[in-house]
């Protein structure tokens, strides 16, 4: 009896609100990849329907087939990829340095790579802009991962290095002992270890730079095009036709909510240390 | 073997700066060497179309905005978004943390699905509100329609009293779940036994979240706080999607203001002046939060 009570009473309490809150979380979500898959004679007729009568895959053949969309998926890769590279590569010995590593000015630099994260983007593409012209690095590839590596630089140096600080030191002075050199032992101790943090840190670059949108959108021009620029122009060009946008947004959401669910427990973790410590 | 004694001490000091070097000179020239620049253009009447005449008028910028209408709409629009996002978002974060801190059989589930919005391009976030703010064909006006709340479908973005709480909503939406999983962690290190000594002193459910979890989170709550206010009052990509400032300046904010200024009149100097004040009137929030940030985690 008491049993029962408390049953029905956790399923008012605590199990609806939460259906609720889970339900106003992926609505939103659905309500896109629905649309998506509705003929366009149903998107365009009042009083809405909710339920495709006739579920199509047709804006996702006009998308890929008849507009730019399939390219502009390749080159957010590319650029996504090789932030990921390019942050890894540089922060990786960066953290290792601020781990393992005594020396004058270590804490305030540190700090500095917290600090700089905070810098309000618009207070940089301008100049960005004007220096990748210089360049000659607009509407590349490379420029964008420049524009990305702003945030993956010292995101990624501030993770590695509370990942690497929780490896004990013994591990390279016992290295050291067998006479590995500091680089032999970052690569053949130290990483191996670390590789979870390294994927869950590289995942989380490749998330944020395929989402970025502003250093994308200044820094492209036609040839590199991203898919969240592409999208964005859409909305412009093709007004009307949601069938099309909610498309592209399925494509682009779908690779993102995956990544993001498979490291989210490690992530969070990662992200939340500081903050729960104290 | 002369220098035995000082070679390897001189390798020594400079090696964590080899390890550093790559790292240190990518952030200077893409993050530190801009916003140098910003701060020069900042002083100047610098105009792309003009890129050879670019008069030095010192604290000018700074002057023009502080006579500059727009400017101190953008302002308090940004008061009130900082506000509203980062305190719905809060709000809503705590109780779903509170909530999936209980144990019920699908919680794994549960606390997977509600973290989706916070993966999602802000483009995309935009794009699906628009779509469903939409007048004739969006789910929103179909809904309040049929429950009788409004009589006629309402053009929630294109109406100066309602668009910025709509795109306020949106964010909501996206931050959320960021306090909910900041803050579930926080309740997952509050041991049983805290609440099991409040509970046999009697306290009401009530008094034991007044008096054991919220102090016990105060920490975490602060972190996700700052964190959050500097992300909020920064971002201008869901706005630039969802209105672009617009109706008339109804959701400019002051970055976004900065940007439009830059891009679309190519005012870089001014812009630039914009975009500094921003920083400027958000260096007490990164003060503190590298403070408490640095205290916990530099050793």
């Amino acid at each position: 009896m008491i049993e029962r009570r408390s049953a029905l009473r956790r399923l008012i309490e605590v199990e609806l609100p939460i259906l609720v809150i889970i339900a106003f979380a992926l609505a939103p979500y659905l309500w896109m990849i629905l649309t998506s898959i509705k003929p366009d004679a149903e998107l365009t007729r009042a009083p809405i329907t909710y339920l495709p009568g006739a579920a199509t895959l047709d804006h996702y053949r006009t998308l890929l087939g008849r507009t730019s969309f399939g390219g502009n998926l390749v080159n957010s890769l590319i650029v996504a990829l090789g932030t990921v590279a390019l942050g890894l590569a540089v922060s990786v010995p960066a953290a290792y340095a601020f781990s393992r590593f005594r020396f004058p000015g270590r804490k305030w630099l540190l700090v500095q790579f917290l600090t700089i994260n905070m810098i309000p983007v618009v207070l940089l593409i301008i100049p960005l802009f004007v220096l990748m012209r210089k360049l000659g690095l607009l509407d590349t590839h490379a420029g964008i991962v420049l524009g990305h590596a702003t945030f993956a630089i010292p995101f990624s140096v501030w993770m590695m290095t509370s990942y690497f600080n929780a490896l004990p030191m013994e591990l390279d002075e016992a290295a050291t002992m067998d006479g590995a050199s500091r680089m032999e032992t970052l690569l053949k101790v130290i990483l191996p270890l670390a590789l979870p943090g390294i994927v869950t840190t590289g995942i989380y670059i490749f998330v944020t730079s395929w989402n970025e949108y502003l250093f994308a959108m200044m820094l492209s021009g036609q040839s590199v095009r991203t898919v969240t620029v592409a999208l964005q122009l859409f909305i412009g060009e093709f007004t009307v036709q949601w069938g099309l946008l909610t498309a592209g947004g399925t494509l682009v959401a779908i690779p993102v909510t995956i990544l993001f669910l498979v490291v989210q427990k490690r992530l969070v973790g990662g992200l939340t240390a500081g903050a729960v410590k104290s | 073997m002369m220098t035995a004694a000082t070679g390897p001490r001189i390798r020594e000091a400079v090696r964590p700066f080899l390890f550093l070097a790559p790292a240190l000179v990518i952030t200077a020239a893409v993050i530190i060497l801009p916003a140098v620049q910003t701060l020069w253009m900042s002083l100047h009447d610098y105009v792309l179309f003009r890129p050879d005449d670019v008069p030095f008028v010192g604290l000018g910028n700074f002057i023009k905005a502080l006579g500059d209408e727009v400017f101190w709409l953008s302002l308090v629009n940004s008061f009130v978004w900082i506000a509203a996002c980062v305190g719905l978002q809060f709000l809503l974060g705590l109780g779903t943390a509170l909530l999936l801190n209980q144990s019920f059989w699908w919680r794994g589930l549960a606390r997977a699905l509600v973290i989706i919005p916070w993966a999602l391009p802000s483009v995309i976030i935009g794009l699906m509100w628009t779509w469903m703010y939409d007048l004739n064909l969006g789910v929103i006006n179909d809904v309040l329609l049929r429950a009788g709340l409004i009589s006629t479908p309402v053009a929630w973005l294109a109406r100066p009293d309602t668009a910025l709480a709509s795109v306020v909503l949106a964010l909501v939406w996206q931050g959320f779940p960021f306090f909910a999983v900041m803050i579930l962690a926080g309740l997952q290190t509050i041991p049983d036994e805290h609440y099991e000594a409040a509970e046999i002193d009697g306290a009401t459910r009530w008094q034991q979240f007044r008096f054991v979890t919220l102090p016990a989170l105060k920490g975490v709550i602060a972190t996700a706080l700052l964190l959050r206010i500097i992300w909020v009052a920064n971002s201008l990509d869901v706005i630039l999607v969802m209105t672009g400032g617009g109706p008339g300046f109804a959701t400019h904010t002051l970055p976004l203001y900065a940007f439009l200024k830059a891009y679309s009149a190519m005012e870089f100097g001014y812009g630039a002046a914009l975009a500094l004040m921003l920083a400027a009137l958000l260096l007490v929030v990164v003060a503190g939060y590298v403070r408490r940030i640095a205290k916990e985690e530099v050793r």
